[in-house]
């Protein structure tokens, strides 16, 4: 029997004051995610539980039992206040899938500061953008990762501490401290931060269409909505064990990869390691995982291997399995059905909902490729793009809408009220995304309603790309847009005018793909390069990105008639 | 001395680790499942092989299995072009 029972029967009476009763919380009260996930989960008697499973590409192993993660995260919070780290202050999580970062996250969350984690694969810049930004006090870090940290630290006025967890003194230069969480003397009792509903908790770092990548900020109520729809959409019980692979860099590997599975008490396992097919199963086969949280870009690489390598491994523990970060194509969710003896769940949310919003339930029939249903207790439409009103016909595209006021909806951007107002309309919160509701009221993804790129399940924002172009000598102008990939769903392509002197070429489009590559991100690294003459501008000059992204989509254009005259 | 490999193995060390961090890419080292290239990477490191070595590898051979190391690539290039 599934957690969630009949998805019809909870749509009746639905109030999120379910999840506030199992939590114990009483509105006005205490509430602290990094207690919740762990010296709560020790109270109700299962601190000798195991919390975490890691394992890393060497094939190092670590195991934490919940009161392991009580005083590893006493320790972390004590350590961060020991250096006078206050409440409310930002500390940037920026390692690998290291127990540091998982552990570390409760542990920023209990001393009452703002947990900023980010992506370790971003280049300087990204991390310069966003760490400035938040104006964040410290960061925690890896060795490795430390170079890029060095490289900007003096264009940070507000970054006091410098923390590497795995690196002696010796070996770090002045300024940054050295954490071994392993040697620490552990501290058993903390003085959790008596935080509540509204007390910022996770600060995440999302693009847009326009200006440099925003902050969405989240608060301890959050884990209301994050825990339940754990416990009804993940349909995590006791005697899972739990695999995520989202980085917690992202919003995924946070609300269901750290305060989800934990706040739930339920055992979850974690692989420090890239991807790949074989190792992936081993993994699954050796922790014996039954509950799988995956993305449709990994699903299709494991599609591209076939079943016959599926089936050398055991794989029979898996139980339930969903998926995240785009839409997942019909022949995904007929495949895992083939290979595994079971159906991807599609879940569709993003960084500002905070938690899954339209989603396929344990139970439910899955109509393959459509995103599912509504989560109870969101009241979700589709909009008329020109009067924001909702559609109200079947198979019409609009966009994507929600009604505010569910637990864990981001509570602004960072510093940018403006970019907050503009994301509703008609007391409606839009998502950014098309699509369409069919007559049994299952949801179906269409694609994006504005110029931010879908890339393997992340956002890209084509301005941070196009300000990272200007910067190489070559580059006189560009347009970052979207283009349709069978693996990623979408992949940057880049469209760039050179200044005088340089010729297009296959040594020029390296050079230029590895600088994006190093300076943002792999995932910001245009997959192609168009070297033009000129690019479409409006009359006032702006380029029309859309025009270049209907080519791409071998989409009508639309009105042209701003077009710049060439 | 196999001087696709070098070539290659020199590559990634140059374009895929940063300057300071001390870890080493011999020619086993696992480089997609070892987190040191990841798969969006791929991408730029199939356009430097096929630029240097005038080859064209279709995308459904471009798989994480054939990059994730060394002596896999080299099979790889070597499969379009056998004296490289």
């Amino acid at each position: 029997m599934s957690n969630i029972g009949s998805y019809e029967e909870r749509l009746q009476g639905f109030d999120w004051s379910i999840a506030e009763r199992e939590l114990d919380y009483t509105p006005g009260g205490f509430i602290n995610i990094g207690w919740y996930c762990s010296d709560r989960i020790c109270r109700l008697g299962k601190g000798g539980k195991l919390a975490l499973l890691w394992e890393d590409a060497q094939g190092n192993e670590k195991q934490y039992t919940y009161d392991d993660l009580r005083r590893c995260s006493n320790t972390i919070a004590t350590f961060l206040q020991g250096l006078g780290i206050q409440p409310g202050e930002r500390v940037c999580l920026f390692m690998d899938r290291a127990p540091e970062l998982y552990i570390g996250f409760v542990g920023i969350l209990k001393m009452g500061a703002v947990a900023q984690p980010l992506f370790s694969a971003f280049g300087d810049e990204s991390l310069w953008t966003r760490l400035d930004n938040a104006q964040t006090t410290a960061i925690v870090t890896q060795k490795k990762h430390v170079l890029k940290v060095r490289k900007i630290k003096d264009k940070l006025p507000h970054l006091k501490h410098v923390i590497v967890v795995d690196a002696p003194q010796s070996a770090l230069k002045e300024g940054e401290i050295s954490f071994n969480l392993d040697e620490a003397p552990k501290v058993d009792e903390f003085d959790v931060y008596p935080s509540t509903a509204e007390t910022p908790s996770v600060l995440h770092y999302t693009s847009g269409t326009t200006g440099q990548p925003k902050g969405a900020q989240h608060v301890h109520y959050s884990l209301v909505s994050q825990y339940l729809t754990s416990k009804w959409v993940l349909d995590l019980q006791p005697d899972d064990i739990y695999w995520c692979n989202a980085d917690p860099g992202w919003v995924t590997g946070t609300s269901y990869g750290i305060i989800g599975p934990w706040a739930n008490g339920v055992t979850q396992a974690v692989l420090d390691s890239g991807f790949g097919t074989e190792r992936w199963y081993a993994f699954i086969q050796k922790y014996r995982i039954t509950v799988w949280y995956s993305a449709p870009t990994a699903i299709r690489l494991l599609m591209r291997e076939g079943t016959e390598v599926a089936k050398r491994f055991d794989l029979s523990s898996l139980r339930h399995l969903a998926s995240v970060g785009e839409p997942l194509n019909a022949e995904a969710v007929i495949w895992s059905k083939e290979a595994y003896g079971l159906q991807f769940h599609d879940t569709f949310w993003q960084t500002e909902t905070g938690c899954m919003v339209i989603t396929n339930y344990p139970g439910m029939p899955i109509k393959p490729g459509s995103m599912g249903k509504p989560f109870p207790g969101i009241t979700a439409t589709v909009l008329n793009p020109r009067t924001h009103e909702p559609v109200n016909q079947t198979g019409v595209v609009g966009l994507i809408a929600l009604r505010p006021g569910w637990p864990s909806m981001i509570r602004g951007y960072w510093n940018n009220p403006t970019g907050y107002a503009n994301k509703f309309r008609n007391g409606w919160y839009l998502c950014g995304d098309r699509a369409s509701i069919d007559g049994d009221g299952y949801y179906w993804f269409v694609g994006r309603d504005d110029d931010v790129i879908n890339t393997g399940g992340h956002l890209v924002g084509p301005f941070e790309i196009e300000s990272a172009l200007l910067e190489h000598p070559a580059v006189a102008e560009s347009a970052a847009v979207a283009k349709p990939d069978p693996l990623n769903m979408e992949v940057v392509k880049a469209f760039i005018t050179l200044k005088p002197g340089f010729e297009p070429g296959d040594d020029l489009e390296l050079d230029i793909m590895n600088f994006i590559r190093k300076k943002l991100s792999p995932l910001a690294m245009p997959q192609e390069i168009e070297f033009t003459q000129g690019l479409p501008k409006t009359r006032s000059g702006k380029i029309m990105r859309r025009v270049l992204r209907a080519q791409e989509f071998g989409e009508p254009v639309g009105d042209i008639s701003t077009l710049m005259d060439e | 001395m196999d001087e696709l490999k070098k070539a290659v193995r020199e590559y990634v060390v140059r374009e895929y680790i940063e300057e300071g961090d001390d870890r080493e890419v011999n020619d086993t080292t696992p480089l997609i499942s070892g987190g040191i290239v990841d798969s969006f990477s791929m991408v730029s490191l199939k356009r430097f092989l096929e630029r240097k070595y005038q080859i064209q590898i279709p995308d459904a051979q471009a798989t994480p299995e054939a990059f994730d190391s060394v002596t896999k690539i080299a099979e790889l290039v070597r499969r379009f072009k056998p004296d490289a």
